[in-house]
C-alpha cells in the first residue's frame, strides 16, 4: 500500500481511536443508546406480553428499537466536536474523508455493541428466535453499516444547527426509510423461516443503499463539514 | 519557500461589510500583524484565509516553490492557534499531541512530545487530562502541538490570551523562531504582539 494511503488509513483510525477513548471516559453516547434501547425493549415486552404479536410485527419492532436507540446517541460524535470547540482541530488538520470514515467507524462500533446486547435481550424478552440465523445476520450487518453511514453525514449536518436532537431524528428518517423497509422485510423472512429467494430483492436494495449512501456521503461530506 | 497571496478579499455578513479590498502577499520568513478594534474582522479574515469561512469576493492562493497548492495543502502547511480552537478535554496532553500528529500522518515520539511540553512549561503534566488544565495551560498545549507539527504557515489569533507573563515570554520567543522558518500571521489588539511582525494590516479604518 502506498505511504499516502497508509497515512490516510492511520489518520482515519486515529479519529476512531480518539472517539473511543473519549467515549470510554465520558460514556456519553453509549449510555444514551443503551438506556434508550433497554427501556424501550422492556416497555415493549411488557406491553405486548399478553398479545402474542405476529413475527412480522416483531421484525418491525426490532428495527424501530435499533433506529430510535441510534437516534438517541449517534449524533454525539459531531455535536460534541461543535459544542466543545474542537471541530476546528479536525477541519484544519485532515481532509474531510478522514473525519467521515473515522466517525462512521466509531458509530459502527457503537451500533455493533448495541446489537450484541439488544439481540439476545430481544430474543429472551419477546420469545422469538430467528428461524434462519444466516438471513437474520444478512439483515443485521448491512443494516447497521447503512445506519452508521447515513447517520454520520446527517449528524454532521445537524451539528451546525441550534435544535440538534429533534432535527437529527427528523432528517434521518426519510434518509433511512429505504434501508428500514429492506431490513424489516429481510428480518421478517428470518423470523418466519422463509427461503433465500424471498430476500433477494430487499437484499439487493440494502446493498445498493449501503454503496450509494456511503459514496454520496463521501462526495458531499467536505461541503457539509466546511460550511 | 511558501507564499500566501490574498487579492481583493472582501467579506460581508448579509448587509454588513466586515472588510473589503484586502490584498497582501506573504512569504516564508515574513510576518504580518492584523490589527484593529473589536469587531473589525481580524478573526473573520484569518478564518477566511484558512477556508473556514467563504469569502464574499476575492482570491486566496498558497504557493509552494512557485507551484500553486490545492486547498487540501492547508492541512499539511498551516497551523492555527486561537482561543476558539480547543483541544480535547477528554484526552491527556500527550494524547492530544499524539492525536494531532497522527492526523497529519506522523506519529510523534515520546521524546518529541516531552520536549514540546517542556518547551511550553508543561513538563510533567502530559499525562493529565486536558479537562483539568487551566485556560493558560490549554493555550500552552496548543503551542506544544504547533512545535510538533512544525508548520510552514502559522496563524495566531490573540496569541497570548489567557497566558501569564512567563507564558507570554515563551510565546514571544516561539514567534521569533517561527519568523525564521515560516510565514506568520498574528491577529491582535495588543501593541506588544503587533510589533513582533515586520508588517501590519489595520482593519476597521
Amino acid at each position: 500500500m502506498p505511504s499516502g494511503a497508509l497515512n490516510w488509513v492511520g489518520s482515519v483510525l486515529a479519529v476512531t481511536a480518539k472517539d473511543i477513548r473519549s467515549e470510554f471516559r465520558t460514556r456519553y453516547a453509549l449510555n444514551a443508546i443503551l438506556m434508550f434501547a433497554l427501556v424501550t425493549l422492556t416497555v415493549i415486552s411488557f406491553g405486548l406480553g399478553l398479545l402474542n404479536p405476529s413475527k412480522e410485527i416483531l421484525a418491525a419492532l426490532f428495527w424501530i428499537i435499533l433506529f430510535f436507540a441510534a437516534m438517541s446517541g449517534l449524533a454525539h460524535a459531531f455535536v460534541r466536536e461543535e459544542e466543545s470547540g474542537t471541530s476546528l482541530v479536525l477541519k484544519l488538520s485532515c481532509p474531510g474523508t478522514v473525519v467521515f470514515f473515522g466517525k462512521m467507524i466509531f458509530n459502527l462500533i457503537l451500533l455493533g455493541v448495541l446489537a450484541i446486547l439488544i439481540v439476545p435481550l430481544f430474543i429472551i424478552l419477546l420469545k422469538i428466535i430467528p428461524a434462519d440465523w444466516g438471513i437474520f445476520l444478512l439483515a443485521l450487518i448491512p443494516g447497521i453499516i447503512g445506519l452508521a453511514g447515513a447517520t454520520t453525514i446527517v449528524a454532521a449536518v445537524v451539528s451546525q444547527a441550534t435544535v440538534k436532537g429533534a432535527l437529527f431524528t427528523v432528517l434521518s428518517f426519510p434518509v433511512l426509510l429505504p434501508l428500514l423497509v429492506a431490513v424489516i422485510e429481510i428480518t421478517e423472512v428470518a423470523f418466519l423461516g422463509g427461503t433465500w429467494a424471498e430476500i433477494k430483492a430487499p437484499l439487493q436494495l440494502l446493498i445498493a443503499y449501503d454503496v450509494v449512501m456511503t459514496t454520496l456521503s463521501v462526495m458531499l461530506f467536505d461541503f457539509v463539514w466546511r460550511q | 519557500m511558501l507564499k500566501l497571496e490574498v487579492k481583493n478579499l472582501a467579506k460581508r455578513f448579509g448587509p454588513r461589510k466586515v472588510f473589503a479590498e484586502i490584498s497582501f502577499s506573504l512569504e516564508t520568513g515574513q510576518s504580518l500583524a492584523v490589527t484593529g478594534p473589536n469587531g473589525s474582522g481580524k478573526t473573520t479574515l484569518i478564518k477566511t484565509i484558512l477556508g473556514l469561512a467563504a469569502p464574499s469576493r476575492g482570491e486566496i492562493a498558497l504557493f509552494r516553490d512557485e507551484k500553486k497548492l490545492e486547498f487540501d495543502a492547508y492541512y499539511k502547511e498551516a497551523f492555527l492557534i486561537a482561543p476558539y480552537m480547543n483541544l480535547y478535554d477528554t484526552l491527556t496532553g500527550r494524547e492530544n499531541l499524539l492525536f494531532l500528529s497522527r492526523l497529519g500522518g506522523l506519529a510523534a515520539t515520546d521524546e518529541a512530545m516531552e520536549a514540546a511540553l517542556d518547551r511550553v512549561g508543561l513538563a510533567g503534566r502530559g499525562k493529565d487530562l486536558v479537562g483539568g488544565y487551566s485556560s493558560g495551560m490549554k493555550q500552552r498545549l496548543k503551542y506544544a502541538a504547533a512545535l510538533i507539527k512544525k508548520p510552514a504557515a502559522v496563524f495566531l489569533d490573540e496569541p497570548t490570551s489567557n497566558l501569564d507573563e512567563a507564558g507570554k515570554g515563551i510565546v514571544f520567543s516561539l514567534i521569533k523562531e517561527w519568523k525564521k522558518t515560516a510565514l506568520v500571521v498574528i491577529a491582535t489588539n495588543e501593541k506588544e504582539e503587533a510589533t513582533l511582525a515586520e508588517r501590519s494590516l489595520e482593519l476597521g479604518r
